[in-house]
């Protein structure tokens, strides 16, 4: 596997011995991952494999017990979202937590308000709201409507408006196609490859084995909590990737996180 | 004006708050204020249906109360008992306030009474006991309340215990500390010429003061909402029509200058009632203009989200409790200046929940839900004059005491059974 990595780009973002755990749950041992800069590493693995957690992980909201974190080749410590936010790793979470009350603008610019002396600019964020979805052709009625009142395909989409809004260098999904249809679906497809086309990082997380084969450059699967594979997606069949996430291939475990070892010294 | 208010942009969006804008490029054509009607029409219809609470049932029922009450005793709407009533809300609706704060995170202070009673006996003490100065008394008072309100907030954001049994247990420890503190003294009257006498006593006697209060306030609206409108036009946004600002601010100024004329007819603007639209005016645009608003609302709406978005979340909880402390602790000097005088007897009312439950009932009734993120203020003000015109009624007509208590309970019942199903219809229309 060593061949289909560049050698030349150091990742933009490098995980190293992962470990977290919850109460007796072991959700991440020892876990590697890294994404370079215009690449899309698709997470795959089963319910409970520990995919979320590492995206908390990532994203500091649930910091790890033990691991390093690389950014652009040095050490740091991610132990609030506040520090992920500043590194520019941007976040669509699982369960598109939002404020039901307050409207699309008021979810956009949550934490970071455009303000004149601590009194917000709504004229400002209602226009920048537009721009920002007229730029990534997301099509929502009323940007003053509160969110509870959008489709689950609307809320995606404003979940992902606003993990774009400060121009990450990261961007998180987990799960994102769970609750869309095929034409939110192929949609947000195309979204992930423009802002993987304008050099983004974006780790994907996704049961389903056609986002993964139609977006995705290399594929990581987790199982347990740990790292069970790590594949190039043009060269990998499906089954391939399905063994992995199911176990079926554990006995392949062996070499294969040993290939992976030599793939990231 | 509950629920997110008329205004467009600015605060949480409440259900409906596109509001009677028209996005329509030509129906904004069309000005005139019989459009303005019929749409604010059509906007009321829909949000009943849509399980939305607007105000203008609220008006409806507070002029079913009236004219009922007026029938059995048309001593009811003369100057004199209305003005009583407008300086009577006052202690109730600051506490209710503060009762807003928090329920707008989704959680409850049970002891805003007992608080309230605590800081008029730690008034009187110091200021007739101990000869501190009023003043400083005064703050020391209101000062307690903030720690009282620290306190509760340290318990339950910091140590994870429910609001609810924080508050509960802070109903009997403020209680019974306030009758300990007027254990050895008994009944304190205050200076009836002192400061905060004079906070329920004073009227502006001069005619010019209160209208000059409704002019200034009718001004305020008109301008902050043209400006609105000519920076939304700038901006390519939906604005409101001309006509549409127009109605709003002549409503509000009739409804502003009836209110001056009548209390010009007994004695004038009452300083109580003055200083209850300052703290409404502030605490509603601190709420709803402010990125420090935005996240008490956002707490209320999605702890999560809120927690994700980099929101303290801990600190907004404590916060907000120390707004309630120190607002019911405030409402609590109005109160005792009201009866002149703090002793065991009104302590141990404080505590019985009466004060409580009236301060709940003005905000619940006035569009505040108990469900978290939505309601404003302003909401107080409609509750809290429902609220006290059944008090004053029932006072008027001589109702016992015992029946008192079985309306008054039964008046919050029905205002969060509205809140309950409010929130139902609103879950079946895919809305919190
Ligand atoms: N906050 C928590 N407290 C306790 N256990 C947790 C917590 N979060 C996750 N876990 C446990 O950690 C393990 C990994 O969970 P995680 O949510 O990361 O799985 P996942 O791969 O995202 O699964 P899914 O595909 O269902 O989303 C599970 O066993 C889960 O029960
Ligand atoms: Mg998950």
């Amino acid at each position: 596997m060593s061949e289909v990595v560049p050698v030349a780009h150091p990742p933009v973002l490098a995980l190293r011995g992962i470990t977290k755990r919850f109460g007796g749950v072991q959700a991440l041992v020892d876990v590697d991952l890294r994404v370079r800069a215009g690449e899309v590493v698709a997470l795959a693995g089963d319910n409970g494999a520990g995919k979320s957690t590492l995206v908390k992980v990532i994203s500091g909201v649930s910091p790890a017990d033990r691991g390093v974190i690389e950014w652009e080749g040095r050490l740091v410590q991610i132990k609030r979202p506040h520090d992920a936010h500043a590194l520019g790793i941007a976040t669509v979470y699982q369960d598109l937590a939002m404020c039901d009350n307050l409207d699309v603008v008021g979810n956009l610019f949550l934490g970071r308000e455009i303000d004149r002396v601590g009194v917000l600019d709504e004229v400002e964020m209602e226009r920048r709201a537009r721009d920002l979805m007229r730029a990534l052709s997301i099509r929502i009625p009323d940007v003053r409507v509160p969110v509870a009142a959008l489709s689950a395909g609307q809320r995606q989409a404003v979940a992902i408006s606003r993990s774009l809004m400060g121009a990450p260098k990261v961007l998180l999904l987990d799960e994102p196609t769970a609750a869309l249809g095929v034409e939110q679906t192929s949609h947000l497809l195309d979204l992930i490859e423009e802002v993987r086309d304008r050099g983004m990082a974006i780790i994907l997380i996704s049961h389903n084995m056609g986002d993964i084969k139609a977006v995705a450059d290399r594929v990581a699967v987790l199982r347990l909590g740990r790292n069970n594979g790590l594949f190039d997606v043009s060269t990998v069949t499906q089954e391939q990737i399905i063994s992995s996430v199911t176990g079926a291939a554990d006995n392949a475990v062996a070499h294969r996180s040993k290939g992976d070892e030599e793939a990231w010294p | 004006m509950s629920r997110g208010g008329p205004h467009r942009d600015g605060g949480p969006a409440g259900p409906g708050s596109p509001g009677p804008i028209t996005t329509d490029r030509e129906r904004r054509a069309a000005r005139g204020w019989r459009d303005s009607v019929r749409q604010y029409a059509l906007e009321v219809r829909g949000s009943v249906r849509g399980g939305e609470r607007g105000p203008l049932l609220v008006l409806a029922g507070l002029l079913v109360i009236w004219i009922v009450f007026q029938g059995l005793d048309d001593k009811f709407l003369s100057p004199r008992n209305l003005s009583n009533l407008s300086v009577d809300i006052v202690g109730t609706g600051l506490v209710a306030v503060g009762i807003v704060f928090v329920l707008l995170i989704r959680e409850i202070d049970l002891s805003v009474g007992s608080v309230s009673g605590l800081a008029g006996a730690a008034f009187a003490v110091l200021n007739v006991n101990h000869g501190v100065p009023e003043w400083l008394a005064v703050i020391v008072a209101v000062a307690t309340g903030t720690a009282v309100g620290a306190f509760h907030g340290f318990f339950h954001a910091w140590l994870g215990v429910p609001a609810f049994v924080v508050t509960l247990a802070g109903l009997l420890i403020w209680n019974g500390l306030t009758l300990y503190l007027l254990g050895a003294s008994g009944t304190i009257n205050i200076d009836e010429e002192g400061l905060v006498a004079s906070l329920t006593s004073r009227h502006f006697g001069n005619d010019l003061v209160a209208y000059a209060v409704a002019a200034l306030g009718t001004a305020g609206y008109f301008l902050a909402a043209h400006r609105r409108r000519s920076r939304h036009r700038a901006a390519g946004m939906p604005y409101r029509t001309e006509g549409d600002i127009g109605m709003r601010t002549g409503l509000l100024a009739v409804v502003a200058f009836a209110g001056a004329h009548t209390l010009n007819r007994f004695q004038g603007l009452p300083l109580a009632l003055l200083i209850f639209l300052v703290v409404l005016v502030v605490s509603d645009y601190l709420l709803r203009r402010t990125r420090y608003g935005r996240r008490v609302y956002a707490v209320g709406g999605g702890v999560e989200a809120a927690r994700r978005a980099g929101i303290g979340v801990e600190r907004v909880r404590v916060a907000m409790f120390m707004v309630s402390g120190t607002l019911a602790a405030f409402g609590g000097l109005f109160v005792a200046s009201g009866l002149t005088s703090a002793s065991p007897t009104t302590a141990r009312a404080a505590g019985s929940g009466m004060l409580l439950i009236n301060a709940i009932a003005a905000a619940v009734i006035g569009g505040t839900s108990l469900f978290g993120g939505r309601g404003s203020p302003w909401s107080v003000l409609l509750g809290v004059v429902v609220i006290q015109s059944i008090a004053s009624g029932m006072g008027l007509l001589g109702v016992q005491d015992a029946v008192q208590f079985m309306i008054t309970g039964g008046v919050l019942l029905a205002a969060v059974a509205a809140d309950a199903l409010s929130r139902r219809a609103q879950a079946r229309r895919g809305r919190p």
